[in-house]
C-alpha cells in the first residue's frame, strides 16, 4: 500500500476511534470488574489491523463493538476460569415485582416499583452487574444495554443460541435478585427515603 | 365450537413475560400468554414492570471515560 493511503487508512481509523471511545470504554466496564482500558486497548489494536476489511464506514462503530466483545470472549477462555452454571431452581421462584409488593420498602411512595428502580443510579446499576457471573452478565449486557440479537450474541460469545437463550433468560431472573439484595445492603432505598 | 386456550398458572405465564415482549415465544405460546394477561391483574402488573426493568437497562447512562484513560488511548492510537 503507498504511504498516502496508509495515512488516510489510519486518519479514518483515528477519527473512528475518537468517535467512538466513550461508548466503547464504556460497553468494558459493562463487561469486566478490572481492566477496560486494557480490554479498549486490545480491541483498538485488532482493529487497526482488520480496518482495511471494513467495507461500510456506517457499520463502524457496531464492528467496533463486535471486536471488544471477541476480546473479552478470548481474555476469558485465556483465564480459563471454570463456568459456573446457577441452578435454575434457586432462581426461578423470585420475583422482584411481586417481592416489592410484599415488602413493601418504600412506604410513601404511590409509584414503588418506578421508585425503586429510580433509586439505582449508573454506578449501582454497574456494582449489580458486577456481583453477576460473566456468563449471565455478558448476555444481559449485549442484549438489554447494547441491543445486540440473540443469534448475534451466540456468534460473538461461541455459544449455541439454546444456551445463550437459557442464560438470559436466568440472568434476568439473577439481575432482579441481585438489585434486591444490593439495595438491601447498601440502603439504597433508605437513602432514597431521606433525600425525598 | 370456537377454539379455546389453555390456560396456564401465573408462574409460568411470568416465566414467559421476558420473551413475549422479546416477541421470542411460538405463537401458540404467546396465545397462552395474552389469554393470562386477559384475566389476572397481577401478571399485567409483572408485565408493566419487566417492560420498566427493560427499559432502566436500555437507558442506563454510559460511564464517563475518565479524561487520564482517554488521553492514553488516543495516544495509543496516534502511534500505531
Amino acid at each position: 500500500m503507498e504511504i498516502a493511503t496508509l495515512d488516510r487508512t489510519k486518519e479514518a481509523y483515528q477519527d473512528l476511534v475518537r468517535d467512538e471511545l466513550p461508548s466503547l470504554y464504556s460497553l468494558a466496564r459493562r463487561l469486566e470488574r478490572d481492566g477496560a482500558e486494557d480490554l479498549v486497548q486490545e480491541a483498538l489494536l485488532q482493529g487497526y489491523r482488520a480496518f482495511g476489511s471494513l467495507k461500510d464506514e456506517a457499520a463502524g462503530p457496531h464492528w467496533l463493538k463486535t471486536i471488544l466483545v471477541n476480546v473479552f470472549r478470548d481474555e476469558l477462555r485465556r483465564r480459563g476460569r471454570r463456568v459456573v452454571e446457577v441452578a435454575a431452581g434457586d432462581i426461578e421462584d423470585f420475583s422482584l415485582y411481586r417481592t416489592l409488593v410484599d415488602e413493601d420498602p418504600l412506604p410513601y411512595s404511590d409509584s414503588l416499583h418506578t421508585d425503586f428502580l429510580g433509586a439505582f443510579g449508573p454506578e449501582d446499576l454497574r456494582q449489580v452487574l458486577m456481583r453477576m457471573p460473566e456468563i449471565y452478565r455478558a448476555p444481559l449486557v449485549l442484549r438489554y444495554m447494547e441491543g445486540f440479537s440473540t443469534k448475534e450474541i451466540a456468534r460473538l460469545l461461541d455459544a449455541p443460541l439454546g444456551t445463550v437463550l437459557a442464560r438470559l433468560h436466568r440472568g434476568r431472573n439473577l439481575l432482579e435478585r441481585t438489585m434486591w439484595a444490593y439495595a438491601d445492603e447498601t440502603n439504597l432505598l433508605r437513602k432514597e427515603d431521606d433525600d425525598g | 365450537m370456537g377454539k379455546t386456550t389453555a390456560a396456564i398458572p401465573c408462574s409460568e405465564a411470568v416465566r414467559q413475560l421476558w420473551d413475549y415482549l422479546d416477541k421470542a415465544i411460538a405463537p401458540e405460546d404467546r396465545e397462552k400468554v395474552d389469554h393470562h394477561l386477559s384475566f389476572c391483574r397481577r401478571c399485567c402488573g409483572e408485565l408493566e414492570f419487566a417492560k420498566e426493568v427493560r427499559s432502566f437497562l436500555a437507558s442506563g447512562e454510559s460511564t464517563e471515560i475518565p479524561a487520564d484513560v482517554k488521553e492514553r488511548l488516543e495516544r495509543f492510537v496516534e502511534e500505531l
